[in-house]
């Protein structure tokens, strides 16, 4: 134990279930002992895998008995997006229209979790198709903010972020389109992160916007989300745009520290450009500067212009991608159907009963983007838009290593607060440029507003930049703990 | 570049085979005017001579080994799966009109 | 060879009245010669019982991502060097439409930059065809249509098959530069030799792995405009292609004789009815949204590989004809034995000293069967040079070589064992008293100047001698009995 102390849970767990000192199933049923308690309040899950994770655990726990190396997550429970495909059990993104649907075949990140040990707990909950930021949109009703269950979780991976701020998993896995595992990471105090475009394998995750999802951790310690990076990351042969060299170390360099690292505190989002942002998230995100300046690293604030269009871009660029990756559901295959007196209205009919509203329209605003006549004006301005962004990051990273900002403008806000499209829209304005970059970025839970509700400040990099992310995020880590004890 | 009107959003539904009433088309004729409003401020862009981005991340060439890999119980649980099916195939509504 | 100013002519009679000119272009969609899919490790075959070819990727199903065939790349970059393309970055658009058949709901396509651009293609004929692009895309599923009269207007629903899915395609788009239905089945006929000669794709039109689209207007003889075209699909062979394009385009004739004008549209052809019919046209014109395809990264050929790929190229059927017809072979034979993968052994034959006509004569007559490209050429320019020396006659030959491809051994062996050895005339002269004694009637009409009647003996003698017999022999010894 003393090697992975102060780390986080998934290193206690894993080094505890190969030492032989806890058993797997012993740390499930505490886990689903949590989940029986409180889930009923949350809605973390779309569905809780009780049995699978038992009997995986208990394999598990034979392996152990026979010495075999289980590998580095062993024992430890772990909550997946409901939009990454398990085989033989039911995978939906809250969504009608995938309602009870079982896939014949596991996401690579699956297959990765499996091979290193893990358990399954279960699938969470999330905004419909992953379009969301507050997990309101889900077919099969919202998630709970575990800090506030009056407040929304953020979204879209709400359940996944949820399910480790209440100690459902010590680990969970999210996917990131526009800010959707480090907005509600934010929202629930804990870390999320979204790694560089093409880090982790997305065969098997359900798309929303192919060329902007990710899928990354949540967890409670930058330690644990680095290492289970390193376990679902590297390159796929599945998916054309997973990057062929393997990921850096992600967990030797965490304790390096910022000595010397130029940091950028992102003006424009920051505060300096954009309204709506509340003043304690302000404060945090300076107060974070100061924590790092501190630690002995060179902060500046820097002017990233583009940014502040990002919201425009993305929403142009992601319901496009969107309008067609979501044209299969068509009830001919699989999924839901309502019948039509031909093929047409049959999908029309299935289509029309199986998205909730905010998917309509995000069909409706990609296919109108990319439609002739519109094309240029709309989706073309945006790839170009996009250009001019990854074109200004990387001037900025000339000067500074990394780059800070506050994740979400604002912390949980109650459920039905933001039911108007736009206004929800602009709760991913800090986190949608690294999207769109491709570059990664962590959230790291850094204080809380005056009423307790958690405030997460958001570290971003280059591309392949992970190792120096983790090493800042580690550093605001520190900072923080330091500031509670004090 | 003319507002958003409710043709508009009509005709972007039947494209996307989404059936919509009035009041939804009335709805989300307003939303997604929204919307494209505040996608004006891509205009402010000098992009003449920008390309455009598709992929975050450069890469060209990525292929596979032109391998067979087959699995029984994969086609059986996708046909399972199916709505609707008859002698191992799909079974749909018939086709109005001609193929595309 | 330019490729912007190709001069495009046929000398085929026109099939439209005087002053109007055809104009077509096709879209050929040949479906590659791999073992697996374009993006799916699924298999790539033809038949087969029904979704038994299909994996989660090739179904579309949820969360499943594309990967690119490396082979079904390099086939394309062969088709596009065989057909003098510039091979060039290209990238994967989707192609969005509604349809059953398609798993996904788009097609993956390449649509703004195609692999292949620019080349052309020279026919047997004289005339150049200017290719516009070959670009690579995925095939579709195939729906049957299950209900009364199992016609598609009437039917009470469809069964749909993806073992098709996703079978990768190549589609090679010609300038509009054919100038009627004869040049443009010989176009297709050289587009598909290429396919076979380069391995690229078996081309059989009869089980769809080679599909044919034309683009037909007319024009007013050596107008430079381009007016109206119509798409017609649904041609399933070239006989059909040739009766399409003549259809519409004397469609097109009547129509602007009549002070109208065709439409542009999609028309579908009718075989039983030998017309094109309009695919009801939708409401709206169609709308593919084309978008570069997130999944997918571009193809970005090297120029080694390009070279490595071109180098690798076997002669093609223009040169290989050219080669023959070096020897001594009319274009005719040449083109056959071209078609028959027969030329190298034909070439190889004459060149080992055998008479040219008589093996191509062979070639076109008697070698159309499996195995005969592995016959010896050097035992074969024997076989001619027994024939042609009178040691053989033809029907003897003709068994010998069919052995030969058979057993793989020699002709003088083979002749021997079956006791094949000329008839020397006088033993035939013989014979022949006596037939004319026999036949005394039918020996004085002929003698008379009935000359059918030279058929009913020489007819008497091959069942004399079981076929033995040189025709050339008899034909000259009934010459001298009657002119005795």
């Amino acid at each position: 134990m003393s090697q992975t102390e102060g780390l986080g849970p998934v290193h206690d767990i894993a080094a505890a279930v190969r030492a032989g000192e806890r058993s797997a199933v012993e740390v499930l049923d505490e886990h689903l002992a949590r989940i029986d308690a409180r889930e009923s309040e949350l809605h973390t899950f779309n569905h809780v895998m009780a049995d699978e994770a038992r009997a995986a655990a208990s394999a598990l726990d034979e392996a152990v008995a026979a010495g075999a190396d289980v590998g580095p997550l062993a024992g430890v429970p772990v909550a997946l997006k409901d939009n990454m495909c398990t085989r033989g059990t039911a995978t939906t993104c809250s969504s009608k229209i995938l309602d009870g649907w079982v896939p014949p075949y596991n996401a690579t990140v699956v297959e990765r979790l499996a091979a290193a040990g893990a358990v399954i707990v279960g699938k969470t909950n999330l905004d419909e198709f992953a379009m969301g930021s507050s997990t309101e949109n889900s077919a099969f009703g919202p998630t709970r903010n575990p800090h506030d269950p009056s407040r929304v979780p953020g979204g879209s991976s709400g359940g996944s972020a949820a399910a480790v701020a209440a100690e459902f998993a010590p680990l969970s896995f999210g996917s990131d389109t526009g800010g959707s595992i480090r907005q509600p990471a934010a929202l629930c105090g804990v870390v999320g992160v979204k790694p560089t475009y093409g880090a982790v394998s997305r065969y098997g995750l359900i798309a929303f916007a192919s060329s902007l999802d990710q899928i990354g951790p949540f967890s409670h310690s930058v330690a644990d989300a680095a290492l289970a990076l390193s376990v679902v990351g590297g390159p796929d042969p599945r998916d054309s745009t997973s990057i062929p060299e393997p990921l850096p170390d992600l967990i030797g360099s965490l304790g390096e520290g910022v000595e010397g690292l130029r940091i950028g505190l992102i003006d424009e989002l920051s505060g300096g450009a954009l309204d709506g942002f509340e003043p304690a998230v302000l404060d945090r995100t300076t107060a974070a500067a100061d924590a790092l300046t501190a630690a002995g690293a060179k902060v500046d604030t820097v002017s990233i212009p583009s940014t502040v269009a990002g919201l425009s871009a993305y929403y142009m660029i992601a319901p496009a991608e969107a309008s067609s990756n979501l044209a299969r559901y068509d009830g001919v295959r699989y999924g839901l159907r309502h019948d039509g007196p031909n093929t047409a209205s049959m999908m029309a009919a299935s289509r029309t009963a199986g998205f909730g509203d905010e998917v309509k329209r995000r069909i409706m605003l990609g296919t109108y983007a990319l439609s002739a006549g519109y094309w240029d004006a709309f989706y073309g301005r945006a790839q170009r838009v996009r250009t001019v962004m990854i074109r200004e990051f990387d001037a900025a990273y000339a000067d500074f290593d990394a780059l800070i900002s506050p994740t979400s403008p604002c912390v949980a806000f109650p459920l039905g607060a933001k039911a108007d499209p736009m206004t929800m829209y602009l709760n991913d304005v800090c986190t949608i440029p690294s999207n769109l970059t491709g570059q990664p970025a962590i959230s790291v839970p850094y204080g809380a507003d005056d009423a307790g509700l958690p405030i997460g400040v958001q570290v971003l990099a280059p591309l392949r930049g992970e190792a120096t992310m983790f090493r800042v995020a580690q550093a605001l880590e520190n900072a923080r703990r330091s500031e509670e004890e004090a | 570049m003319a507002p958003l009107n409710r043709d508009d959003v009509a005709k972007v539904a039947q494209l996307a085979l989404l059936n919509l009433d009035d009041d939804e088309i009335d709805r989300f004729t307003g939303q997604l005017a929204a919307v494209l409003d505040r996608a004006a401020e891509l205009e402010a862009f000098d992009i003449a001579d920008v390309p455009r981005t598709a992929h975050p991340y450069p890469l060209v060439n990525v292929f596979r080994a032109d391998v067979a890999e087959e699995s029984d119980d994969v086609r059986a649980e996708a046909l399972a799966a199916a709505p609707e099916a008859e002698d191992g195939q799909y079974r749909v509504p018939p086709a109005l009109g001609e193929e595309p | 060879m330019s490729t912007t100013d190709a001069p495009v002519t046929t000398t085929e009679p026109s099939v439209l009245p005087d002053g109007w000119e055809l104009v077509v272009g096709l879209e050929v969609h040949a479906e590659l010669a791999t073992e697996t899919k374009m993006f799916s490790p699924a298999r790539n075959t033809f038949g087969g019982e029904p979704n038994t070819n299909v994996h989660p990727v090739c179904l579309g199903l949820p969360g499943t991502l594309p990967v690119v065939n490396a082979k079904a790349v390099e086939l394309s970059i062969r088709i596009g060097l065989a057909l003098n393309c510039t091979v060039q970055r290209c990238v994967w658009a989707r192609k969005n439409y509604f349809y059953p058949d398609m798993p996904k709901d788009y097609q993956i396509s390449q649509y703004e930059e195609a692999l292949n651009v620019d080349g052309w293609l020279a026919l047997a004929s004289g005339s150049t065809i200017r290719i516009e692009r070959a670009h690579m895309e995925e095939d579709t599923g195939k729906s049957t249509h299950m209900g009364a009269s199992g016609r598609i207007h009437d039917a009470g629903y469809s069964l749909v098959d993806y073992n098709r899915a996703g079978v990768p395609l190549i589609e090679i788009v010609s300038k509009p530069d054919l100038r009627g239905p004869e040049q443009a089945k010989e176009y297709v006929e050289e587009l598909r030799a290429i396919l076979v000669a380069i391995g690229a794709s078996d081309g059989k039109m009869e089980e769809g792995s080679l599909r044919v689209d034309a683009n037909v207007s007319v024009r007013p003889t050596g107008a430079d405009e381009l007016r109206t075209r119509c798409e017609i699909k649904n041609v399933n062979s070239l006989r059909s292609l040739g009766r399409a394009i003549t259809y519409e385009a004397r469609r097109h004739v009547e129509l602007y004789g009549a002070g109208e004008r065709p439409i542009q549209e999609t028309r579908h052809w009718d075989e039983e009815g030998g017309r094109t019919r309009s695919g009801r046209s939708k409401e709206e014109a169609e709308d593919y949204r084309y978008f570069p395809d997130p999944d997918l990264v571009d193809i970005d050929p090297s120029p080694g590989w390009i070279e490595e790929i071109r180098a690798s190229l076997p002669a093609l059927p223009q040169a290989r004809r050219a080669a023959l017809i070096e020897v001594g072979a009319g274009a005719e034979a040449a083109a056959i034995a071209v078609e028959r993968q027969l030329d190298g052994l034909a070439v190889a034959a004459i060149e080992a000293g055998a008479d040219a006509e008589r093996v191509l004569t062979h070639v076109a007559n008697n070698l159309a069967v499996d195995g005969a490209e592995s016959l010896d050429a050097g035992q074969f320019a024997d076989l001619v040079r027994m024939e042609m020396s009178g040691a053989l006659t033809a029907t003897q030959a003709k068994q010998v070589l069919a052995d030969m491809v058979e057993s793989g051994r020699d002709p003088a062996t083979i002749a021997a064992d079956r006791g094949f050895e000329a008839m020397d005339s006088s033993e035939l002269e013989t014979m022949l008293d006596e037939i004319i004694a026999a036949n005394a009637d039918e020996w004085s009409r002929f003698c008379e100047g009935e000359n059918k009647l030279q058929g009913f003996f020489t007819g008497q003698i091959m069942k004399a001698t079981k076929g033995q017999a040189d025709g050339k022999v008899i034909a000259q010894l009934l010459a001298a009995k009657k002119n005795a």
